[in-house]
């Protein structure tokens, strides 16, 4: 059993109503692994949570079923007030609800997973157009505004393959602001990166922050993570062992498992 | 033009081939129409089935994988001159049942839709395998995007799915399309009159068999190139968007 410190409630107790993200209780096993042993989180709109731990922590599972990339085992998960209905197995109920949901996601993979076969602007205009059905003109003009934010206005006819790494993931953080999300989800973005190539996608998380998105992100960056997130959740074996605001959580650790993570990440 | 031939002891090659009677050139070239269009026909069916095929092998449930499974099993273990011969004649047997049974007369089957029939069943086991193997090969990060995206399952499959398997899938089905295109030769054996038989029947009514089957073999040589030609620029668009593998690039 792990053991809870007082900050570890805190999240629970703030006001749900309006609440961007809430997760209850989520349990999540692969076989006769159990990887997610009770997780819960709120996030309100403009939070940015940051999820660190260890390998095997169970992080990025746990981001992966707010989405259902993974089918979580139990436990509830509510978006923008909307619960996703679930079996008692935690499969979902009905599809399109989840997909509705799913657009209101946007998710930045590890490996950036943009399409391969489309160019930049191709793979933004994607889901706007082929799923939200927004006009293609329309999809295009706000397509070249994110490119040009991300810094890649001019390679928009260009295939991710003959990209940098850094590159291809500012274009995977354009494709999941075409869909205008309300909540961002971040499954360690620079972990694949180049370490001279993570300065220049921190750099646009960071102002994405700065504007008020509402973010979980997955993170080994722990400098990073004290500098943008709100709100910060240690998990150790599939459980929270502590959380709490960044200042707290990094300059005064209550937990030996954290302080030691802590050292050893640096 | 008469004196080249002429010289080169062609004349009555060039005679025997003419297009207009008593030339048999005209009657080659309708075998090889007709052979065209069952190969296309077979193809696109084999396609399809194919499609079908594949998704069912890897996301059907148990009754169907296992039923795709004896299909694709049973029709690649038999050879093809065999299945063609019972897949025709218990086609065309069945289909004649039926028809009595309802009160209606024999019907005549166009052998352009047996031969399609007949040759897209075959066709389709082997695009199943083809088109399963690309789809696996297509990298599950691309798919799991699409579906983080909240991309509807048909719209994944025509948008992503499809797209990034081509560049896997059109060498077999380069492979597939040329197999098509010879095994509509094996149709003469139910007396379909596709190339090969016109030639069959061009040669033995001249008695100049050589200068017959090598002009149907020229003829289907110059297919072959053509669609060389065609799959080759329909593979370099698949593969749009990836480097190239050769040294140095480029």
């Amino acid at each position: 059993m792990a053991t809870l410190h007082p900050a570890a409630s805190e999240v629970d107790s703030r006001q749900p109503q309006d609440a961007a993200i809430q997760v209850r209780d989520l349990h999540k096993s692969f076989g006769h692994l159990e990887v997610l042993k009770g997780v819960s989180l709120t996030a309100q709109k403009g939070d940015v949570v940051a999820i660190i731990g260890g390998s095997g922590s169970g992080k990025s599972t746990f981001l992966r079923c707010i989405n259902f990339l993974e089918t979580p085992s139990s436990g509830q998960i509510i978006v923008g007030g909307e619960q996703i209905e679930m079996r008692p197995d935690g499969t979902p109920r009905n599809r399109r609800q989840i997909e509705r949901i799913r657009t209101r996601l946007g998710m930045v993979f590890q490996a950036f997973n943009l399409w391969t076969h489309r160019t930049l602007l191709e793979n933004v205009i994607e889901v706007p157009v082929h799923v939200l059905k927004i006009p293609r003109a329309d999809a295009i003009a706000r397509a070249m505004t994110l490119l040009e934010r991300v810094g890649l206005a001019d390679k928009a006819d260009t295939f991710p393959s003959f990209l940098s790494g850094g590159q291809q993931q500012r274009a995977a953080i354009a494709r999941a602001l075409a869909v205008d999300p309300s909540v961002m989800l971040f499954d360690e973005p620079t972990s694949a990166l180049d370490p001279e190539l993570v300065g220049e996608v921190l750099t646009v998380i960071r102002t994405l922050a700065a504007e008020g998105r509402t973010m979980l992100l997955v993170t080994h960056e722990m400098k990073f993570a004290k500098e943008v997130a709100t709100h910060v959740i240690y998990l150790f074996e599939g459980r929270i062992e502590e959380q709490g605001p960044p200042d707290t959580l990094f300059g005064n650790p209550q937990s030996a498992r954290l302080k030691q993570f802590l050292q050893t990440v640096g | 033009m008469d004196a080249i031939l002429e010289t080169l002891g062609l004349a009555q090659s060039a005679e025997l081939l003419a297009f207009s009677p008593p030339g048999w050139g005209g009657n080659l070239l309708r075998g090889l129409a007709n052979s065209m269009k069952i190969a296309s026909g077979a193809f696109g069916m084999g396609l399809l089935i194919g499609l079908f095929g594949a998704y069912g092998k890897l996301y059907g449930g148990v009754v169907v994988r296992d039923l795709l499974a004896i299909y694709t099993t049973v029709i690649r273990a038999v050879p093809e001159l065999v299945l063609i011969l019972i897949l025709y004649y218990v086609g065309t047997d069945l289909l004649n049942k039926a028809s009595l049974a309802m009160g209606y007369g024999r019907v005549e089957i166009s052998g352009v839709v047996a031969g399609i029939w007949v040759l897209g069943i075959v066709q389709g086991a082997y695009a199943t395998e083809v088109l399963r193997g690309a789809i696996q090969a297509v990298p599950a990060g691309q798919i799991e995007a699409a579906r983080a995206f909240g991309m509807p399952p048909l719209t994944l499959m025509r948008r992503v799915t499809i797209p990034a398997m081509m560049s896997f899938a059109v060498p077999g089905l380069a492979n597939l399309w040329l197999i098509a295109t010879k095994d509509t030769a094996l149709l003469a054996i139910v007396g379909f009159s596709e190339l090969t038989l016109e030639t069959r029947q061009a040669a033995s009514s001249t008695r100049a068999y050589f200068t017959f089957f090598l002009a149907a073999g020229a003829l289907y040589l110059i297919v072959t190139l053509l669609s060389g030609v065609v799959f080759g620029r329909v593979e370099k668009w698949a593969r749009r968007g990836q480097p190239s593998l050769r040294e140095g690039g480029r």
